[in-house]
């Protein structure tokens, strides 16, 4: 244990003393979760989704509103899960053109309110109109938990995978070989103090976040605590087996932005996945992140418990347990 | 007396290079071993085989009749030729990082007072000079008391102050019975601090033995270096091996007072005359036949 923590120690220093590094890690979600509550606040977006739940196609294509141009309407199957993503504005409404007609908008939205006047004055059938309560889930609320998400993984990913590999070409790792010092206890160290700083690091984030905007926190903490450090878990795997045998800094940055910006794109933290096209969503589904920013989104938007989670936390476990197995089988000092 | 570390035909074939080809010595404790050669000859390779950083493709290696193994760890010190500490860590926090790693240690303020470290403890390991760097990766080395210490060219590039600051350092060590593996291109350096040398070339050992044996060995005469302008008669005249080179003219000479009697008897004035014993470095060059840092 007194080498792990020797370790640990060192590489806490290391971080802490990098101060441009540091900084990077704390300031950079700040802007940018500022930056979007100013770029959106009030703004109405430009585009309608509009979810369409029940009817056969026959029945559908008889209702004029659902030909409407610039609107993307998307067929739902759950409607309980399609009137959630009403409330966090994933879809400006809801239509049920089955047996009951009838209709939901989020009263706080201003394109649920456009496209009521728009379905009132398309001459189509009376639907019945349903407003959703609860309180409005603003698109910085929703864009929240994908930043914390994101900014864990760019600091799991480049923290880890991007400094073993400079240990590596630097030879630190072979300078560490040669002491009584094992793999293990040099990968679980950095892993401990990697875990920590983000602890640190997007506790702070949050803290912060929360006071200048009070977003949305519907679930319990240490369900999202637990979430987190479960996704910083799988995602610093990802960055060991990254790491595992690179000794090359510009190669592993390569893979490590091959692994980094569709992750970002692709994992819902800027836009909702909702209505893209269903090769996308299936690619999303192989990305941890994508994981991770679900069930926080579940957590602080609709208060779900580790019941409600369960499924994703079981995929981050699995790829974390996956990731872990091939960086320890793969990884050299040199 | 049994020695700490012995090496048997150790081999080591890179895909396109055969680096290290059979090479067998074995090292008394207490002593400083020498292993010397140009570059490319294969001393890295070995020590580094010697050191359980890289794998032999054959052969064995023992440490106090051993495998190399945990033991071996704990007991043996490295400083190697290129080596980094993780950043921003000062000089204190690199001593105390690798003397964590160690179950038995050394006193880490005797440590300081020996590599001389005290005034540098504060600063960024980074930023120190070539000599403070060496003498902080030494201390480093000695965190764990080792009963052995490999120094891989650990004076190169340093300046001339420098690097008799560091010898000083190796022979206070050396007092301590510690024994001392170390490669070097200083043929100066190797004959001040080296009990026994071994030359390596192509992946072999050329020669072995104490310093002044291997001289007495390869050499029965001196040099005498004089200016060529001081020569008026063909050097073809002379019954002895010279070289030329840089304007000087250096002479081979078995009996000295023979060889100046007959420079005189040609008229070459002496008043520029140096007479100097064989180097290692004039063995080096006979053995290898290159220039040591080429």
């Amino acid at each position: 244990m007194k080498r792990f923590f020797a370790v640990l120690h060192a590489r806490n220093l290391e971080f802490l003393r990098d101060r441009s590094a540091l900084a990077w890690n704390i300031i950079l979600p700040f802007f940018i979760v500022l930056g979007f509550a100013f770029a959106f606040s009030g703004g109405p977006r430009d585009m309608f989704k509009v979810g369409v739940y029940g009817g056969s196609a026959s029945a559908q294509a008889d209702i004029a509103f659902l030909h409407t141009k610039f609107v993307q309407f998307i067929p739902v199957d759950n409607l309980q899960a399609a009137q959630r993503k009403v409330e966090h504005h994933q879809l400006d409404m809801l239509l049920d053109v089955g047996s009951q007609a009838r209709y939901w908008i989020n009263t706080g939205s201003p394109n649920g309110y456009v496209l009521e006047q728009m379905l009132r004055g398309s001459g189509t059938q009376a639907f019945e109109r349903n407003a959703l309560a609860g309180r409005e889930v603003r698109y910085v609320d929703w864009l929240a938990p994908g930043i914390f998400a994101m900014n864990m993984m760019f600091s799991c990913l480049f923290g880890i995978g991007y400094v073993i590999v400079r240990y590596r070409k630097n030879g630190v790792l072979k300078r560490l070989k040669a002491t009584p010092l094992g793999a293990l206890e040099f990968l679980t160290a950095q892993v401990v103090s990697r875990m920590s700083l983000i602890a640190l690091v997007t506790t702070i984030v949050y803290v912060g976040c929360d006071l200048l905007i009070d977003f949305t926190m519907h679930g319990a903490y240490v369900t999202l605590a637990f979430t987190f450090a479960l996704g910083a878990v799988c995602l610093i795997s990802l960055g060991l087996l990254t790491a595992a045998r690179f000794s090359s800094e510009e190669f592993a940055g390569g893979v490590l932005n091959v692994l980094t910006w569709p992750m970002m794109l692709l994992s819902g933290v800027w836009f909702s996945l909702e209505g893209t096209h269903p090769w996308v969503q299936k690619i999303a589904q192989v990305f941890p992140l994508t994981h991770l920013v679900n069930a926080a989104r579940a957590i602080m938007l609709d208060g779900a418990g580790f019941a409600e989670v369960l499924p994703q936390l079981l995929v981050l476990g699995m790829m974390s347990a996956v990731f872990l197995v091939l960086a320890a089988a793969l990884f050299r000092w040199e | 007396m049994s020695a700490i570390i012995e090496v048997r035909d150790l081999v080591k074939h890179y895909p396109k290079v055969q680096a290290v080809n059979g090479v067998s010595f074995a090292i008394e404790p207490g002593i400083c071993f020498g292993l010397l050669g140009p570059n490319g000859a294969g001393k890295t390779t070995t020590i580094e085989m010697m050191e359980g950083i890289q794998k032999p493709t054959s052969g064995s290696i023992f440490y106090k009749q051993q495998l190399l193994g945990a033991q071996f760890r704990n007991e043996a010190g490295i400083q190697f030729q290129h080596t980094a500490l993780p950043d921003f860590l000062t000089v204190k926090d690199a001593l105390r990082l690798f003397h964590s790693l160690y179950p038995h240690t050394a006193d880490l303020e005797q440590l300081i007072e020996l590599c001389n470290l005290r005034e540098l403890l504060g600063r960024d390991a980074r930023k120190l000079s070539g000599g403070q760097r060496q003498r902080l990766l030494l201390g480093i080395a000695l965190v764990n008391d080792p009963n052995v210490l490999f120094l891989d060219e650990p004076t190169t590039g340093l300046d001339p102050q420098a690097r008799r600051n560091f010898w000083d350092l190796v022979r206070s060590i050396k007092a301590r019975n510690k024994t001392i593996i170390l490669t070097t291109h200083y043929m100066e350096e190797a004959y001040t601090l080296c009990d026994e040398i071994a030359i390596m070339d192509h992946g072999r050992v050329i020669a072995r033995g104490t310093p002044d044996a291997l001289l007495q060995q390869h050499f029965k005469h001196v040099f005498l270096r004089l200016p060529r302008a001081d020569f008026a008669v063909p050097l073809e005249h002379f019954p002895f091996t010279v070289f030329e080179s840089d304007g000087y003219v250096e002479i081979q000479a078995l009996d000295v007072n023979e060889t100046i009697a007959l420079l005189l008897k040609n008229s070459v004035p002496l008043t520029r005359l140096e007479i100097r014993p064989p180097s290692l470095e004039d063995l080096f060059l006979e053995l290898t036949g290159k220039a040591l840092r080429t």
